[in-house]
């Protein structure tokens, strides 16, 4: 194919101008900033500033903490209800495959918004549809905003309910591009359907599955909204604070520009790590 | 033998069955909740919603609470401006992507592998790093903190759309596009006028997910545009959670305003949501 460059970069200009003025040159911006005093007029270059403050700063190391805490539970759960939604919305088996089909896909068109009210309203303390579940079956009702533990639940149930559905969208037209004879020949040769899933299923849809884990770990990562309006800005008492929620802190309730750009480029080395292992996990075997 | 073989693999088969729906049913239940629930305290007067009782119904207060709604904060306004920047939006992004995806599929150039390999890499790169400084730019730099703009032409930059139109074009047959540059078509025609019409499933999965992405936007509008004129639907019933003296059952009518006709427009297209759904993963 001979090189057509003129008319190449004429389709792509719009794109790459989009690009360059609010990703690239931001992508570079911040790290320059991180390493910049902000609170001062003018800003000035103090390397250790944002990033001293950053190793020793609790607040950090808290929001940290509950952004990984939340990652090691509620990513595991999800991927697991997806894989297991997916291969079940997959059987053909399965009557009224469209009403359940919406059940699990609806929760992907909810903002997160419209979604945080609804939990919110639902585990409220007195008058919250849950607690009067549990009472009415003889449970004691919980505080879900009072204590950590229980508020950290409500975020990751949350989350769960909103994003389970849509890894699932993914793993089904994975699950579904796999050939049918490779079933056929096993199923032939008597292997049991859970054998079938753990020798066929799985290995054939590991790359799938690597891609939605890392897909969901960069968005909990990022998480904010949750924890900014179901459990009102990270409470109780910065229990549920994460790093997306510090980041609006620092960067826009406190303008310390700074100090927010190093968060965040904590946030993309984080990112950068759990990329380079989906790529270890998913490399051609030689 | 072979019908007794064959009425045990019935029945195995009917059991299995049997055991699928009693597992999926009530999880199918579960996740329906949240969304029952939004309708039904949209419809219950405040005073229903803070009751001791269990309401599973839906009762008949739904246009008092969007009353009350309009009274705490301009929320008709604000769905005016998130639908009209969402119809631009999309517009534009369907554009933009797809000039960009049509380059990558059909064209051989210098310096593709790395607009492919910047593509790719901003797929796992947190917004977080990006969004500081594009708000000093676009609220200091460019003074254009609540306009339709901001919230319009920073957010135009998407990866996984420009894979899925790149996708979408390379497999369709050349030979129709050098049949017509043989008839002398110049580029940009065979792009719009055969190209673009070619592709119109996979652009109407594409113009679908970037609607939804603009509607439900959250934190760029949020820190965008806070003046209380141009907030978005979904950053103006934000503003309202949280507060003492306000209607929930108001802010229950605006979920469902927000939610409501995307579950139409999911029942209605939910093959081309899935498709553009599926299609990041899918290469």
């Amino acid at each position: 194919m001979r090189y057509q460059n003129a008319t190449a970069y004429r389709f792509l200009a719009p794109y790459l101008l989009i690009f360059s003025i609010f990703w690239l040159w931001p992508i570079i911006s911040s790290f320059l900033i991180s390493f910049q005093a902000t609170r001062t007029v003018p800003w000035r270059f103090a390397p250790t500033f944002n990033w001293g403050r950053l190793i020793g700063d609790p607040a950090f190391f808290n929001a940290l903490k509950n952004t990984l805490l939340i990652l090691v539970i509620q990513v595991p759960v999800m991927i697991t209800l997806a894989i297991v939604m997916a291969v079940l919305l997959n059987s053909p088996l399965l009557k009224a495959r469209g009403l359940f089909r919406f059940a699990f896909f609806a929760p992907v068109v909810v903002g997160e918004v419209a979604y945080s009210a609804v939990f919110r309203l639902m585990f409220n303390l007195d008058y919250g549809i849950i607690n009067k579940l549990l009472n009415s079956v003889g449970l004691p009702r919980i505080d879900w905003f009072s204590n950590v533990t229980p508020a950290m639940a409500v975020i990751m149930i949350a989350v769960t309910w909103r994003w389970a559905g849509y890894n699932a969208i993914i793993l089904l037209a994975g699950l579904q591009s796999i050939p049918q004879d490779v079933y056929e020949a096993a199923t032939l040769d008597r292997v049991s359907k859970l054998k079938q899933f753990f020798y066929i299923t799985l290995p054939l849809l590991k790359p799938i599955i690597v891609f939605c884990a890392v897909l969901s770990i960069i968005g909990t990562m990022q998480l904010f909204t949750e924890p900014f309006l179901i459990t009102e800005r990270g409470g109780p008492g910065g229990g549920t604070e994460t790093l997306g929620l510090l980041l609006y802190r620092q960067g826009f309730r406190s303008l310390n520009f700074g100090y927010a750009s190093a968060i965040a480029y904590t946030m993309a080395g984080l990112a950068i790590a759990i990329s380079l292992v989906q790529l270890w996990l998913t490399r051609e075997p030689k | 033998m072979s019908s007794r073989s064959s009425s045990r693999r019935f029945s195995a088969r009917l059991g299995r069955s049997i055991a699928l729906h009693l597992f999926l049913t009530p999880l199918a239940l579960i996740w329906l909740f949240p969304l029952w629930m939004m309708v039904i305290f949209s419809t219950m007067p405040d005073r229903g919603i803070f009751s001791p009782s269990i309401e599973l119904l839906p009762h008949g207060n739904f246009l008092d609470n969007v009353n009350n709604l309009q009274r705490d904060t301009n929320f008709i306004g604000a769905i005016g401006i998130s639908v009209s920047v969402a119809v631009t939006y999309t517009f534009l992004s369907v554009l933009l992507t797809s000039m960009a995806g049509w380059a990558l599929a059909r064209y051989q150039f210098f310096g593709k592998g790395v607009v492919v390999a910047i593509i790719l890499g901003t797929i796992t790169l947190p917004y977080a790093v990006v969004l500081i400084p594009q708000f000093i730019m676009v609220a200091r730099d460019f003074k254009l903190a609540n306009t339709w703009v901001a919230l319009i032409v920073p957010p135009l930059f998407n990866s996984l759309g420009v894979l899925f139109m790149r996708q979408s074009f390379s497999m369709m047959p050349g030979d129709l596009f050098d049949a017509a540059r043989v008839e002398g078509v110049k580029e940009w025609r065979i792009f719009l006028f055969v190209a673009l019409p070619l592709a119109r499933p996979m652009l109407a999965a594409l113009a679908i997910i970037l609607f939804l992405a603009s509607w439900n936007n959250y934190l760029w509008p949020l820190l965008i545009n806070s003046k209380p004129g141009a907030m978005t639907a979904p950053v103006a019933l934000g503003t309202l959670i949280g507060l003492t003296k306000v209607s929930w059952g108001g802010i229950m009518a605006g979920a469902v305003m927000l939610t409501v006709p995307m579950l139409v427009v999911f029942v209605l297209l939910q093959r081309h949501f899935v498709a553009g759904i599926a299609a990041g993963a899918i290469k």
